[in-house]
């Protein structure tokens, strides 16, 4: 399979202007991601999905990470007729607030529609051109993104037997929470 | 309010049989506990795996898994019970006629086993409907279950018909229906049942003591 660079040089001699950036690992694996803008990422993944040399087929995996500064999303490609891959490709967002917008690859790979839903539950990025974008494993309703690391479970730390470390923290927070409660039972 | 053993014996040689309706009748219900037929996750393969032939939990009267709660006695809580499920099994142990009783099996039925400090995990089903019997294990296996099965037949055979520590069906004043708890915003509301599971009493986990 070609390199990660010879796959840039080959998205920009078809798209100019694409601007596609290489992220290298530096660990054993050395699995080398491409990072697209989104606005030209829909253009690229069509490229590199009918590339005859390429033919990345199959999307085995699209996941979320959650940056100080962003929200990023990696999808991971395969060929079936070529039998090669992966091809890693990432997405970063503005911020973490209100530009959460990224384009979704479900147009290009139907299964990346499921994963894609389960990025906006869980990390909260917009998937902008996905047909059916709801949350998947949290309920309607539910504000919160679980995966993201500022994300707070309620406060239901009122029964925790064998707390430690984190538990701990939180569990005591709760029962002085509930001491200060007038008419509380705390202590009894 | 028993007859006396020995008299009982005594009178069975004679070919008299002596009992009280209370003892007949907590013997029928002990030995035709249907449950329903309802799994949540891979402790119902252990449960599955005791209403088979090696372990045959037939035995016990408890061979016709009902398909629809309004034909169940007891419910088996078997797997663990996301936040997006609890409603739908509170609602199922509603449409249970009574007499009805819940085993909670495993440790994710109990206390979120080793989910529990998941953002989408309950906390042990026993916060929102009132569990008859626990069992511990990761899953159980069947023989466990079969023991919390004896255990419960020995809870309903230990039951008075009449007076304190009647069975719910029998007391008007009990509580009949169990709230449905609503998805909210960042969790389940109520987050408990109070009726049902009263602030517990161990309060302080360990290293927890000077408060």
């Amino acid at each position: 399979m070609k390199t990660v660079e010879e796959i840039k040089s080959a998205i920009e001699a078809v798209l100019p202007g694409a601007g596609v950036e290489i992220v290298s690992n530096l660990s054993p694996s050395g699995q080398h991601s491409l990072r697209l803008k989104p606005e030209c990422a829909l253009a690229v993944a069509k490229f590199l999905r009918d590339d005859a040399e390429l033919k990345l087929d199959y999307l085995s995996n699209a996941t979320g990470v959650d940056w100080p500064e962003s929200l990023e999303a990696v999808y991971h490609l395969y060929s079936v007729e070529k039998k090669h891959g992966p091809v890693i490709l990432r997405m970063k967002t503005a911020n973490r607030t209100d530009q959460v917008e990224l384009p979704s690859l479900t147009p290009i790979w139907r299964s990346a529609e499921f994963q894609e839903r389960e990025i906006f539950d869980l990390y909260g990025i917009v998937f902008t051109g996905h047909p059916d974008l709801r949350r998947l494993l949290m309920w309607e309703g539910f504000k919160d993104h679980p995966m993201r690391r500022d994300y707070r479970e309620p406060d239901d730390f009122e029964y925790e037997p064998t707390a430690h470390d984190e538990v701990l923290k939180r569990s005591t927070e709760h029962q002085a929470a509930v001491a200060g409660q007038p008419g509380s039972e705390a202590g009894a | 309010m028993a007859v006396d053993e020995g008299l009982k014996i005594e009178l069975g040689k004679q070919g008299v049989f002596v009992t009280t309706i209370e003892e007949l009748y907590n013997w029928g219900r002990r030995n035709s506990i249907w449950p329903m037929q309802f799994g949540l996750a891979c402790c119902a393969i252990e449960m599955i795996a005791t209403t088979m032939a090696r372990y045959d939990l037939a035995r016990f009267g408890a061979e016709v898994f009902r398909p629809s709660p309004r034909q169940a006695d007891l419910m088996i809580v078997s797997g663990t019970v996301t936040k997006k499920m609890a409603p739908q099994v509170v609602r199922l142990y509603n449409q249970m006629a009574e007499p009805k009783y819940v085993i909670a099996m495993g440790a994710c039925a109990i206390s979120g086993g080793p989910f529990k400090q998941g953002y989408n995990v309950l906390k042990g089903i026993d916060r929102y409907i009132p569990v008859d019997v626990h069992i511990p294990g990761c899953p159980p296996r069947p023989e466990a279950l079969i023991q919390a099965f004896m255990t419960l037949q020995k809870k309903i055979d230990g039951q008075p018909l009449t007076g304190e520590g009647r069975p719910r069906f029998l007391d008007a004043a009990q509580q009949g229906e169990f709230p449905v708890p609503v998805f909210g915003e960042h969790d389940l509301e109520p987050a408990s049942n109070k009726g049902v599971w009263p602030l517990p009493m161990v309060k302080q986990g360990i290293g927890n003591s000077k408060s």
